[in-house]
């Protein structure tokens, strides 16, 4: 089979460098078996014996609970197992680390199985575990709960206010609390964060022009196509199997261990293939009662969330109030930021609002500021990570206020970014001072693109830009890698491979050892098959894995180079290995694959040991531009042309890469203006379907053209820097933007929907008697 | 609780017959008693595509189908799109164009794709987006996916002349 090795689109900077493997685009090693339906995902497992699960959901959005009788449910035919929260451990108060966000233990066990209170509808109340699933949807209907229903509270401001409903009466407020504020009384505003930088007074007064604007985004979901599963068998000897779909089996692993209150050794965790995640997959939801429930039978219990489940009970990313204010000279540089952010947590604390807070102002030079966040919880499901989690609320107040900014200065808005724009030495507004960056380089790509260059006519049409930042994590990965006597090598890993990370991470161990990306057999396994390994998310794989991958590559190298040391009978200092040959005295040489044929004869095995723990990826920037055309009558957007530029330090398989942007961009277009949950008075969200929650299809859209920029991160052996998140950032604020320059209009929130264009449009008709 | 029901029907060229309870779909049947688990679930409703297969032709949403309903019908998965020792052309296209991600949608698309070349064999990118409009990717932004269709639109096109 052929490779593509036509570039669908420009590479920006190719940059100066000599890599065989890295920059091609081979085949991805599970592909057959994705495309022919071969491929196991969670769903796909049968064991024998398995019992089905289902899930009771809260119908209310705020409720105590006052009983809860399963006894009819229990004596239905074929029912094996019900449990409730009473059923699991007791555990205490702890935070841990998710890898993408921290969570506390006692929290994640209420929101498994809701203890007193249900804080959401579609909180999870008892499960059954059955001979089929029709059997325990039957049985749900037999549980009886009796609830006192609660005043709900569902929007942020609302439930910061003094005299909202309150959640948790045991929470109160961490954090930058004013003297005021601190007293000991029961809030729904669980932490504030504050960052400062420079003189802020001073630098509003030195300000020419000064523009604050309040932008309010909506809940909106990561909407992954494979809803949540997960089958659990808990063995007699005590030991606990677990096949799920999760961006991190090891953070699964840990999160079991610690609510079923096991060793983490007592768990195995088995990745199934993952049908996307974006974030939300990595905490536990049915899991743990699967847990329980097989312990009760001694058999496994396999359970799978239904789509109405996934919307209303599973993360979405925060709805935001965000409020930014931006002082400029007249010749467009910055002299003051200023902004206030509030995030909807959901039902528990843990928004993303501190990465939003870090991210407000990343792309510019702010040398007066200050970030105040508040995380508030209200009875809408916990906030999980999603994509960038935090920075595109941000940048919508941004980005949308720096465009105000130039409208009004007569400004070029790339100009204003290549002016103001961060680069190496530019101090954040909490602190870091960023390393070698590309920023201005994504900024160049778009001025210098065909796109930019062309001209866009026609009535009710208009051009948006807009930029965005994400760090990017590297944390902890392991990979080990057996040379074969064919002179192939199995390697093996622990990231879940959510989009080609298999073939990325086997690229870079194939760069290591001067052999193809198809001599490198790749396998995702289990918890007890490799060193521990963080999730699949901060766009960290190809970083941190591809990082483990080359040390295991290094530590190959070694060992081929004693070899073939010890086959000549020379000092295997007089030993090199470059480009895939291993030299020695005498111009003797092997090729990599004549000595993998001899290490079976001469000695031990070779197998390769990698471990990363790296935490400087170096960030991640995009800038996009968009054509829009607005229907005046409807008030719909149409996407006419969409340009994504994004400094990726090196793409590794440009292929992914490409499609990682322009699968992000559209989540971003989604996010900006169609998606939202809706919700009524009681609380109960009214567009739980993939028809009702409107996700962007391919009618929607245009091609989107991904401009790679490849910026080398100095910090990383290939120079990666991460790709997957950072494209969901600007596309919210740059069309807002396009929605402008075509109407006039300034959209303020999101969705930007068509009745909410309509809703402004008429608005401005009416003020200035007939619109445009 | 209804008694299971025989069918008999012809599922990728194979004769098949199969016990289900009236109330099971087609979708639950493929995947839970047949063992053919290339078909994905993702909504259970008819919106996301991900459980397309072909019915008499025709691509339909499996999950949208009661079992009991495809007595005497041709059933066509994407277990039985690839010839032996080979795979079709949409299958190679989606590879070499990097049209997937996680790949759940994958089958759907490659199913709903078949059927449209096989009514369409040179479709405009507006026929391919209209068409696949009702199945939904969620990592791929679909700009992969309408390259892929169209390559394996051409390599037919080509086996053809």
């Amino acid at each position: 089979m052929a490779t593509v090795d036509k570039p669908q689109s420009a590479t920006a900077d190719a940059g100066a460098r000599d890599y065989k493997v890295i920059g091609t685009r081979p085949i991805r090693h599970d592909g057959v078996d994705k495309v022919t339906g071969r491929a196991r995902y969670g769903a796909d497992i049968a064991l024998t014996g398995m019992l089905h699960g289902a899930v009771l959901r809260s119908p209310h959005a705020h409720a105590k609970i006052l009983s809860i009788d399963t006894s009819a449910a229990k004596k239905l035919p074929g029912v094996r197992a019900v449990v409730t929260h009473a059923d699991l451990p007791d555990v205490a108060s702890k935070v841990a680390d998710l890898g993408e966000g921290m969570f506390d233990l006692r929290d994640l066990s209420r929101n498994v199985l809701a203890h007193d209170k249900v804080l959401y509808r579609g909180h999870a109340v008892a499960a059954v575990a059955a001979d089929n699933v029709h059997i325990a949807d039957e049985a749900l209907r037999l549980i009886e709960v009796k609830y006192e229903v609660l005043t709900p509270v569902m929007d942020v401001v609302e439930a910061m206010q003094d005299g909202a409903p309150i959640l948790h009466d045991d929470l109160r407020t961490e954090g930058f609390v004013s003297s005021d504020d601190a007293a000991d009384k029961p809030t729904n505003i669980a932490k504030v964060f504050l960052h400062e930088k420079g003189n802020l007074e001073q630098g509003f007064a030195e300000a020419d022009l000064v523009i604050e604007r309040e932008i309010r985004t909506a809940t909106v979901h990561q909407g992954y196509i494979e809803p949540h599963n997960a089958t659990v068998h808990w063995n007699a000897d005590g030991q606990i199997t677990c096949w799920i779909s999760t961006q991190g089996s090891f953070v699964v692993r840990e999160q079991l261990a610690g609510l079923l209150q096991v060793p983490v050794s007592r768990v195995r965790v088995i990745p199934m293939e993952i049908g996307g995640g974006f974030g939300g997959k990595i905490p536990v939801y049915m899991a743990p009662a699967a847990a329980i429930m097989s312990k009760m039978t001694g058999r496994p219990v396999k359970m799978i969330m239904d789509r109405a489940a996934v919307l209303e009970a599973t993360g979405p990313t925060p709805g935001s109030c965000v409020r930014v204010k931006l002082g400029v000279k007249s010749d467009g540089t910055i002299v003051a930021g200023d902004a206030w952010i509030a995030f909807e947590a959901g039902a528990f604390p843990g928004s993303p609002v501190p990465a939003g807070c870090m991210c407000v102002f990343a792309c510019y030079d702010v040398p007066n500021g200050r970030v105040q966040g508040f995380d508030v919880v209200l009875n809408r499901p916990a906030t999980k990570a999603y994509r960038a989690p935090g920075a595109t609320q941000v940048a919508m107040a941004t980005e949308t206020v720096i465009d105000e900014i130039c409208e009004q200065l007569k400004l070029d808005p790339l100009e204003f970014r290549l002016k103001n724009g961060a680069r190496e030495g530019t101090r954040r507004v909490d602190g870091p001072v960023f390393a070698r960056i590309g920023m201005l380089e994504t900024v160049k790509a778009i001025r210098d693109s065909e796109h930019w260059q062309s001209t866009l006519d026609g009535k009710w049409r208009g051009r948006g830009v807009a930029s965005g930042y994400w760090f990017n994590a590297g944390l902890k990965s392991a990979v080990t890698a057996s040379v074969n006597a064919d002179g192939r090598v199995s390697m093996l890993e622990g990231s879940t491979d959510i989009g080609g990370s298999r073939a990325s991470i086997s690229m870079m161990l194939a760069e290591t050892l001067g052999i193809g990306a198809e001599d490198i057999t790749p396998a995702v396994v289990d918890t007890d098959s490799i060193g521990y390994t963080d999730v699949t998310g901060g766009s960290r794989v190809t970083y941190a894995t591809g990082w483990a991958a080359y040390e295991a590559g290094l530590d190959i190298q070694r060992q081929m180079c004693e070899r073939a040391a010890s086959i000549w009978d020379c000092d295997s200092k007089d030993v090199t290995f470059a480009a895939g040959t291993i030299s020695g005295p005498e111009g003797k040489s092997f090729s990599f694959k004549e000595l993998a044929q001899k290490v079976q004869s001469s000695g031990d095995p070779v197998i390769g040991r990698g471990v990363s723990d790296h935490n400087e990826p170096g960030g991640a920037f995009a800038t996009h531009c968009v054509d829009v055309e607005v229907d005046p009558e409807t008030g719909k957007v149409t996407i006419l042309r969409y340009t994504a530029a994004q400094d990726v330090g090196t793409a590794i398989h440009p292929a992914y890469v490409e499609g990682q942007i322009q699968g992000g961009t559209v989540q971003g277009i989604g996010w900006a203006i169609n998606e939202e949950y809706f919700y009524d008075k009681e609380g109960r969200m009214r567009n739980a379907s993939l028809l009702d929650y409107r996700m962007p299809t391919c009618y929607d859209l245009p091609m989107i053209d991904a401009l790679i920029v490849e910026v080398p991160n100095p910090g990383h052996p290939y120079g990666v820097r991460g790709v997957g998140e950072v494209p969901i950032v600007p596309p919210p604020a740059a069309l807002a933007n396009a929605i402008h320059a075509a109407t006039g209009i300034r959209m303020t929130s999101l969705p930007m929907s068509p009745p909410k264009v309509l809703h402004e449009l008429l608005k401005a008709r009416a003020a200035s008697g007939n619109g445009k | 609780m209804a008694k299971k029901q025989v069918v008999s029907t012809t599922i990728n060229g194979q004769q098949e017959e199969f016990l289900c309870e009236p109330r099971q779909t087609l979708l639950e049947v493929l995947r839970d008693v047949l063992d053919m688990t290339g078909t994905k679930e993702g909504c259970s409703n008819g919106n996301c595509g991900a459980c397309t297969v072909l019915l008499n032709g025709r691509p339909i949403d499996s999950c949208l189908v009661l079992a009991v309903e495809v007595e005497g019908a041709e059933i066509e998965t994407i277990e039985g799109v690839a010839p032996a020792g080979g795979l079709h052309p949409l299958q190679t296209a989606f590879l070499e164009q990097a049209a997937l991600q996680c790949g759940i949608c994958t089958p759907g698309f490659i199913m709903q794709a078949k059927a449209l070349l096989e009514q369409k064999p040179n479709p405009t990118e507006r026929e391919i987006r209209f068409y696949l409009a009702g199945n939904l990717c969620r990592c791929t932004g679909y700009d992969k996916i309408v390259r892929a269709v169209q390559q394996a639109a051409t390599a037919q096109q080509e086996v053809q002349v």
